[in-house]
């Protein structure tokens, strides 16, 4: 469950990188670990993130945990239907569920390849 | 062993990481008056001995004086039935109910404090109260400071110098930024307040009735603080929710209070209890415990602590507070003495109270010398009275007649010093009030 055209942060957020904007949202491994999402707390459009910023918190039944932007840029569209609906995080974490769209500042840096993000949750699991 | 199992050497490595000299440079904030000379524990009394003592201390206080004390604590008559339930065991000696396997008849208790609460203010949720008025209040400004983003806070002279106070102590190393707006006559300035709100602002915190006494509509305040994305809070008076606009209506998004005035005896220090409610959209920046309604696997009612995410025990540094528990036996003591007293009872409370305040500002305005500080404003069950002396040689003089005329103002408001808050409540009599007027004209 690590689709290969997306890029990985350490704090298991994904980023999909197309004609200079960045789609958001978090993985499946780290939704399988956080267990069933009550809540997601997201930044308004217009807001601007450096990469590993803090930009929202998600909580679950059982934990809850800060949300790091992966790329550096300005908050241009936030998932409208999270606020409602935070469970589609838990069933399609890379399709309905993303979080938000960020317009890309800067190349990103620290992100990982698909396979580098396999080992990171493989180890983690 | 010692109880403590740090080691010099782990002592000095801790010292080093804070950049602390030594101990005593690391406690310099506190007074040295206040912190501890030893730690020597005398020997042991006997039960005779220990009862002689405390009778002994508790024989210095008077109870027995007439007392228009006020200025936040109001002496309220309580059913006596409210003691007979609160000293049942199930509630009396239960620890804090803030384990998973809290009882289901505590968190019933806390669910149904919270409706009655945010009933009686107007407002949506409630959460299961915090310790005080004060730390209600600190604890609403952070909610908006975490809300906005922003670090300005608009925060009316009005407001309670003592809420005031503690909102100073705990914001001291947070970098806000506390505008206070100057009160004008014993009213707020509802156009400096207006003035003072910006796109920096958080939050505009006022009181009603204020501390003066004084009540306000603060409807228009409130659109405006709208208008600027400020957070609206307002510290409300239980008893008088009864008769006054309600924050709810006025549009505040949150409302503390001091529940004293609930059904708490009046004592020095506490312990009371802090009512926090607020719109919906806030409960999820709503510090401390909020109990909840739901159903079991098997379609029962059951209450669960809801909302735990907010919380340290779950968020760690990131929780919404520090705060892990709350006053569960005061709050349980408000719900049981607003359901013994009740709506209808309530309300004649609110209005006697009110009715007593209006006859003794009647009967001391009648002597001459002695105004009003704000002629014009209407007042609750607590006015404020301006003497053509020090308000202190007032207090001074009827403390010898038996009688505590009310809280000299000079204390908090310097240019007040001939001020006198005075409070009445359903308990005071007419010839009570009669008399403190007499023997306030006969010490003029």
């Amino acid at each position: 469950m690590i689709p290969k055209d997306l890029l990985y942060s350490k704090s298991h957020e994904w980023a999909k990188i197309e004609g200079g904007i960045a789609v958001v949202g978090i993985t499946h491994f780290a939704q399988e670990q956080l267990g069933d999402i009550t809540y997601v707390d997201l930044p308004q459009a217009g807001t601007v993130f450096e990469a590993g910023q803090e930009m929202g918190s998600i909580e679950s039944v059982k934990a809850a945990s800060e949300l790091y932007c992966p790329v550096s840029g300005e908050v241009v569209e936030v998932n409208p239907e999270l606020d409602a609906a935070p469970e589609k995080v838990n069933a399609d974490p890379y399709g309905e569920g993303w979080m938000i769209k960020i317009k890309v500042a800067d190349e990103p840096i620290d992100l990982m390849s698909p396979e580098e993000y396999a080992e990171i949750a493989q180890a983690e699991h | 062993m010692p109880y403590i199992p740090h080691t010099p050497d782990e002592v000095r490595e801790m010292l080093d990481v804070i950049g602390a000299a030594s101990i005593d440079e690391l406690f310099a904030e506190i007074p040295a008056e206040l912190r501890p000379k030893g730690f020597h524990v005398p020997h042991g009394l006997t039960e005779m001995e220990v009862r002689r003592r405390l009778e002994r201390l508790a024989a210095k206080n008077r109870t027995d004086m007439s007392s228009f004390l006020g200025g936040g604590f109001y002496d309220h008559y309580v059913p006596s039935a409210a003691d007979m339930l609160l000293a049942r065991g199930e509630f009396y000696t239960a620890y804090t109910p803030y384990q998973p396997e809290a009882s289901q008849g505590t968190l019933q208790a806390i669910f149904e404090y919270q409706t009655a609460v945010a009933r009686l203010f107007e407002m949506e949720c409630s959460n299961a109260g915090v310790y005080d008025g004060g730390t209600a209040l600190y604890e609403a400004v952070m909610m908006a400071v975490r809300h906005t983003r922003r670090k300005k806070v608009v925060v009316s002279e009005a407001v309670s110098p003592i809420y005031r106070i503690v909102l100073a102590t705990y914001t001291k190393n947070l970098r806000l930024d506390l505008v206070t707006v100057p009160h004008d006559r014993g009213g707020d300035d509802m156009a400096a307040l207006t003035r003072a709100m910006d796109a920096e602002t958080a939050a505009v915190v006022v009181q009603n009735p204020n501390f003066f006494g004084t009540i306000q509509d603060f409807t228009d305040l409130f659109a405006k603080a709208r208008d600027t994305g400020a957070v609206s809070i307002l510290s409300g008076y239980p008893v008088l929710q009864t008769v006054l606009k309600t924050p709810g209506a006025m549009g505040a998004d949150i409302a503390t209070a001091e529940g004293q005035s609930l059904g708490l005896p009046l004592s020095f220090g506490g312990p009371y209890l802090g009512i926090m409610t607020c719109r919906k959209a806030l409960v999820r920046q709503m510090p401390g415990r909020i109990a909840g309604r739901t159903r079991d696997a098997s379609g029962r009612t059951g209450y669960v602590l809801t909302l735990q995410a907010r919380e340290q025990h779950i968020r760690r540094q990131k929780a919404t507070s520090n705060i892990c528990s709350n006053q569960a036996l005061c709050a349980l003591r408000a719900l049981v003495n607003l359901c013994l007293t009740g709506e209808e009872g309530l309300t004649r409370q609110a209005a006697l109270s009110i009715e007593n305040a209006h006859y003794a500002a009647m009967r001391l305005c009648c002597i001459p010398e002695i105004t009003l500080l704000n002629r014009e404003s209407p007042y609750g069950n607590e006015f404020t009275a301006v003497f053509p002396t020090n308000a202190k040689k007032i207090v001074r003089a009827l403390l010898d007649e038996g009688i505590v005329a009310g809280f000299p103002l000079g204390r908090y408001y310097p240019g007040l010093e001939n001020a006198l808050l005075v409070c009445c409540t359903e308990k005071h009599g007419r010839d009570e009030i009669d008399r403190l007027a007499r023997k306030v004209e006969k010490a003029l």
